[in-house]
């Protein structure tokens, strides 16, 4: 311990209780006479501050420590990680087959691991934009919402089974993609980032107020449910139902586990293409184009038509999700396709390492597992969500799997430290 | 066996606004040569190359290679009529293995035995045979640029002189009739260099990774190697060209001494 480390956590201590007076040393409470007066809290500050002085001294000592083997240690914990990592995968597939005949899983673990999936769905369906082709998309849940929409409306108007719509829901939302993507497929990196933002924007704003249509932000409700391929699931069990042609007890629980394995299903559809893609002559020219549009170019590949399918494909499984979405949840309105949507999924592919599947959905079940499992915190749930973003951020810059893996190789596949992978500029 | 196919260069003039950086530059690249452009820094020659690539649209003139005209071309289009580039510097696709590089290469032979990827992710037979052919198009290149023991490395993790072999090879796995080198031996030691001049006679000759023979267009400043394997020099200066000739005729022409050659190494 010297001054120098003492004077790092010192600075830290400083812009700590900077950060934590206004945030958490003041705050307002009704006063007795009715109005509300401001309450000084400055114990707890106090705490923290010294928490935060005592864990960054700790750190430094650690860190001091740890240096003369530092080459050694990340190789022994690497190798463990990859042999481990081998298993993850399986295990997490059948943990999610298996999850709703778990003793212990009820109504509200299936809705979890609903919701998870569907995130898990987007985040795939972003990678091939963002991780595969290096397209930084900001407004990826447009195409979510008109997954969503066109679902309800071609439901609704038509009357067309859930069958018939979920793929139409991805071709609509695809052909969107190809819409947007041609004009602004030309920009690159922060410049295509605004206008994807924008499109989402637009099509949020659209959808609110072309009231004919989309009913504008009163949305639109009672959604057909999804059948189980033309049975539908009734709680009366008449004939024709679902409980009656197998038998069975009519239970509300049926539909939710049919929802569950078919997100489970949309997912590894997703999951499927893009493993497959990557293998093949177009993925390998997604991610050349990551690396370098130039050098791509000169080799024959038409980068605009590249992109877009990247594009078109993302959009797709965008759609797709939206729809499930639509269908899941009976009602949708515009307030479902706000910006922070777009920034979650976009927080998923990052945090779980671009391009890495399953890196996505480990980081999908952290963040959508962990936000639900941190209800209890009430107003720190926030705070302590931010902080494992940084902390993951700080420890694993390149996400929870930053390495690549070749998709070919003469004669072992030996993994691409995330240092020499590229991120793309749009 | 195609011999090659000639580069027509006529009259190309490339302004950007008021600056002239190609003036008029007329030459032909004959089939099976190694042509060799040069002269001093800022004297227009990465300009024409990128003009001859496909990256620059020429102001005026045409460059006609066999019977197509590439100052026409859209960009990823070049590549198609058989003109491959390297880059002066290194533009590999650095977090992709040295296999995957030259794979991507060869990008439009695969995409097409693949229906465009529809056929490929459904596991359509024709596929993988086309794929099996092209991992061994790009192992005999690995072969022949000494790189096979590093195919499954990253491209971003090899040495320099390693980068600019696979580059040669990414480029020619393409399949070219026509193979433009941007400086390859800048940056490699005299042993490199040697070998390099090596490789580029034998894609010249076709002995190369079992290729067919490749008009070479070479842009280099180092004279040993531009001495050793041209068969025809171009000489450009303030954008203009002010010889063309054997090596020996370039060697005692007064003008390029008096431009380059003059206050250089004798070659």
């Amino acid at each position: 311990m010297n001054g120098a480390a003492l004077k790092d956590a010192t600075l830290c201590a400083a812009v700590a209780a900077v950060l934590f007076v206004p945030v958490v040393g003041l705050r307002t409470a009704p006063g007795p006479t009715g109005p509300l007066r401001i309450e000084p809290h400055f114990g707890i500050v106090a705490v923290l501050v010294g928490l935060v002085l005592l864990g960054r001294l700790a750190i430094i000592a650690w860190q001091a420590r740890r240096r003369p083997t530092a080459a050694e240690t990340p190789r022994r914990v690497a190798r463990v990680m990859a042999r481990s990592g081998r298993y993850v995968a399986p295990a997490l597939l059948a943990l999610a087959v298996l999850l709703p005949f778990l003793p212990g899983t009820g109504r509200y673990e299936l809705d979890l691991g609903i919701l998870v999936l569907t995130y898990v769905m987007l985040g795939w369906g972003l990678n091939i934009v963002v991780g595969l082709a290096g397209l930084l998309d900001l407004g990826y849940v447009a195409f979510y919402a008109v997954g969503a929409y066109a679902y309800a409306l071609l439901a609704q108007e038509f009357g067309l089974s859930f069958w018939v719509c979920l793929p139409l829901s991805g071709l609509i939302a695809g052909m969107w993609g190809v819409l947007l993507g041609f004009p602004v497929l030309r920009l690159r990196g922060d410049y295509l980032a605004i206008v994807t933002l924008g499109f989402g924007e637009i099509i949020r704003i659209v959808l609110l107020n072309w009231t004919n249509l989309t009913n504008g932000p009163n949305g639109i409700g009672g959604i057909p449910r999804p059948s189980f391929f033309g049975l539908p699931f009734s709680s009366g069990g008449e004939p024709g139902s679902f409980a009656h042609f197998f038998g069975i007890e009519p239970s509300p629980v049926q539909r939710v586990i049919f929802l569950y394995y078919l997100i489970l299903a949309l997912a590894l559809l997703t999951n499927w293409v893009s493993i497959r893609l990557r293998r093949q002559p177009l993925g390998r020219a997604w991610e050349a184009l990551r690396e370098d549009e130039i050098a791509a170019r000169a080799l024959g590949i038409n980068v605009r038509n590249t992109k877009l399918t990247a594009f078109a494909l993302g959009a797709t499984f965008g759609g797709f999700a939206g729809a499930f979405f639509a269908t899941r949840q009976g009602f949708i309105s515009p307030e479902s396709f706000t910006f922070s949507e777009s920034a979650i999924i976009l927080a998923i592919v990052v945090l779980g390492g671009l391009g890495s599947q399953l890196g996505i959905a480990i980081s999908a079940l952290v963040m959508i597992g962990g936000f639900e499992l941190f209800r209890g915190l009430d107003e720190w749930r926030m705070l302590v969500f931010g902080m494992a973003m940084v902390v993951i951020m700080v420890v694993k810059p390149r996400g929870l799997v930053g390495d690549r893996t070749p998709t070919i190789a003469l004669g072992t596949r030996k993994a691409i430290g995330g240092g020499l992978v590229g991120q793309g500029q749009g | 066996m195609t011999q090659g196919t000639r580069l027509v260069v006529d009259a190309v003039t490339m302004r950007f606004g008021g600056l002239t950086a190609v003036d008029g530059v007329s030459f032909t690249a004959e089939p099976g040569d190694i042509t060799a452009v040069i002269g001093p820094n800022g004297a227009g020659k990465t300009t024409l190359f990128n003009c001859i690539t496909g990256f620059y649209r020429a102001s005026s003139g045409r460059i006609m290679l066999g019977e197509t005209a590439l100052h026409r071309l859209p960009g990823h289009r070049i590549a198609l009529a058989g003109v491959a580039r390297t880059f002066q510097n290194i533009r590999l696709f650095g977090g992709m293995t040295c296999l995957e590089n030259l794979l991507v290469a060869q990008h439009r032979r695969l995409m097409a035995a693949s229906w465009f990827g529809i056929g490929a992710v459904l596991g359509l037979s024709r596929y993988p045979a086309a794929e099996r052919e092209a991992v061994e198009r790009a192992r005999a290149w690995l072969e022949a640029t000494d790189l096979l023991d590093r195919a499954d490395d990253a491209a971003g993790s090899l040495p320099y002189g390693a980068q600019r072999r696979l580059e040669i090879a990414r480029a020619m796995c393409t399949g070219p009739r026509l193979l433009c080198l941007d400086e390859p031996a800048a940056g490699l030691n005299p042993r490199e260099s040697a070998a390099l001049s090596q490789l580029v006679r034998a894609i010249r000759d076709g002995t190369a990774a079992g290729a067919d023979p490749c008009s070479v267009l070479l842009i280099e400043h180092d004279m040993g190697v531009v001495m050793g394997i041209s068969d025809k020099i171009v000489v450009l200066d303030h954008g203009a060209r002010i010889a063309m000739g054997t090596p020996a005729e370039i060697r005692a022409d007064p003008n390029v001494i008096a431009a380059y050659l003059g206050e250089d190494e004798p070659a």
